[in-house]
């Protein structure tokens, strides 16, 4: 990736796989009162939140403040112990973790989740497994879009920077086609010039393709500068939600919560 | 000369079943990292089904393919009724588990096949070749277990090399959690892990026994050998357990051919090696550098 504003376009599921997209602005994932413990402690304690179809939605918030357990519960990682998630109407608050990427539900974890033992192209080929017999052209477009990887496709993924695994898993999850993509932490560890480039390439494949992103981040000022809407989780409650610009201007909010 | 021929050879082909077996253990540590101390027990359970097969009056050859079948369907069955519930929790469960197994299995074999010592036939000659008025310990039938060890790796290879269900299997066992998020039911691949492992353990258990006797037990020193060549190879790497069974088939078979007396120090032998090993170099011959990291 060169220059996430270049030219290089990619077409992720244009005309296979996910099938319809649901139009902008409407509810795709949504969250209802969503509870989870270990233990005796709650993590999520009743969140409801819902990320839009063609909009990045950015969920902020401390360490602590139960931002990954939230995309694990969603992903099924984390079985609730209340509440509901629906993806494009369906209810699958109890649907296995194996069967989510199917629905079009793509989960990058935290620490990026890359298989260190694995070929880069190997990493690449199991995030389409499910879909059965994928197109050469569809990893040519993910190389295309991320020279760098391309150039290390058969080298372990251990080898990898940090930069180079965020695309890579990115990569791979835009082979599975999927209608929302969950990110957690993208820029841990990430130089500011990685992150804005891998935050650009996310901007621009929501707007040109129509993904939907939700974003766990602790890193709130980058978050915010690309995301539409903002959701600010405390202690495993939601305190606030609005439009990513307006929760930017409002000074309070920002020394309170998002620490700058 | 002749001597170290033949002491080569042999090592060698004892060396080729270690190899297998050690196999069987990566195969079972890399997907669930667990030790599978009743290898040695499910693979003399097969080697009781081949031979009462051959009893009834059927082919070696079909008691072979059903012996290995069997073994298929035990090492499934085994994974997901017995181990799975152990699967992740504290590794002294999993260890007593396949303890236990190894003592239920050997004793269930005593109780319906007889713990008397049975002669287990050979598919082939067991009289080494001869050149001339020369004859080294190469065997027609130890050409039969070269060989099928052989088979059975490349087949391996190619499985988890080449094909998605091998791919998906390396997925599971390296990043289970990431595998289960992309979609790959990573259940099903432990399961698949351990009935190929459990179906090459039955291999170096049938070879084992070709021309040989067998008995419940009969299959406990090919568990320390076995053991022994994946720690020197390192627990994680199949290549590493295949190059440790043959050094190890090399080593004892040295020792019992030029050491005065050797063939009474042979399970010694084996131990001084796996201490050797695990004070010199505690993560094998091929130890992998990398950190583990999902």
């Amino acid at each position: 990736m060169t220059d996430a504003h270049g030219s290089t376009s990619l077409s992720i599921g244009a005309d296979a796989g996910a099938g319809a997209r649901t139009a902008p602005g409407t509810a795709l994932l949504e969250v209802e009162g969503l509870t989870s413990a270990y233990g005796p402690v709650r993590a999520l304690d009743g969140v409801t939140l819902s990320a839009e179809a063609g909009r990045i939605t950015a969920v902020l918030g401390a360490n602590g403040a139960g931002k990954t357990t939230l995309l694990r519960t969603i992903s099924g990682l984390v079985r609730p112990v209340a509440g509901r998630v629906t993806l494009g109407g369906e209810d699958i608050t109890r649907a296995p973790v194996e069967a989510m990427v199917g629905k079009g539900m793509a989960h990058v974890p935290e620490g990026r989740g890359v298989i260190a033992e694995l070929t880069v192209d190997e990493n690449l080929r199991v995030g389409s497994l499910f879909r059965g017999k994928v197109e050469k052209s569809e990893f040519d477009r993910v190389y295309d879009t991320f020279p760098r990887i391309a150039e290390r496709r058969d080298n372990p993924a251990h080898t990898l920077s940090g930069g180079e695994r965020q695309m890579l898993v990115i990569g791979r999850a835009l082979l599975a086609q999927p209608r929302i993509l969950l990110l957690d932490e993208p820029s841990l560890g990430l130089a500011p010039r990685i992150v804005a480039q891998i935050f650009g390439l996310l901007r621009k494949l929501v707007d040109s393709e129509g993904l939907s992103v939700l974003l766990v981040e602790q890193n709130a000022r980058s978050a915010l500068s690309v995301a539409d809407v903002g959701v600010v989780l405390n202690l495993g409650r939601v305190v606030v939600t609005d439009q990513a610009r307006t929760l930017m201007a409002d000074e309070g909010l920002r020394h309170a919560y998002l620490g700058f | 000369m002749q001597q170290f021929v033949n002491v080569t050879l042999s090592g060698l082909i004892q060396g080729s079943i270690f190899a297998a077996f050690a196999l069987a253990l990566v195969l079972i540590w890399r997907s669930t990292r667990i030790v599978n101390f009743a290898q040695g027990s499910m693979a003399a359970a097969t080697s009781f089904i081949a031979l009462a097969l051959i009893h009834s009056g059927q082919s070696y050859w079909l008691a072979l393919v059903v012996a290995l079948a069997a073994g298929f369907v035990l090492g499934a069955v085994v994974e997901r009724v017995i181990v799975r519930p152990v699967e992740g929790g504290p590794e002294l469960n999993a260890v007593i588990v396949t303890l236990g197994l190894f003592v239920a299995i050997q004793a269930l074999i005593a109780i319906i096949a007889g713990s008397e010592f049975q002669s287990f036939p050979a598919p082939f000659g067991l009289r080494g070749f001869t050149f001339g008025s020369t004859t080294i310990a190469l065997t027609p039938n130890s050409v039969f277990v070269l060989i099928a060890v052989l088979i059975t790796m490349v087949l391996l290879v190619a499985l988890f090399r080449f094909t998605r269900v091998g791919l998906a299997m390396r997925a599971s066992a390296f990043g289970q959690e990431v595998a289960r998020l992309l979609g790959v039911r990573v259940g099903r691949m432990l399961t698949l892990g351990w009935a190929l492992a459990a179906v090459v353990g039955s291999l170096s258990g049938l070879l084992i026994a070709g021309g040989g006797l067998v008995y419940p037990a009969y299959m406990d020193s090919l568990i320390v050998f076995g053991f022994v060549a994946a720690i020197l190879g390192g627990l994680d790497s199949p290549i590493g357990a295949i190059v440790g069974g043959l050094l190890l088939g090399l080593a004892l078979s040295y020792v019992s051919g030029y050491v005065p007396r050797g063939s009474g120090l042979v399970n010694l032998a084996a131990l001084v090696i796996l201490m050797v090993v695990l004070l010199v170099r505690p993560g094998g011959l091929f130890a992998s550098s990398t950190a583990r990291r999902a």
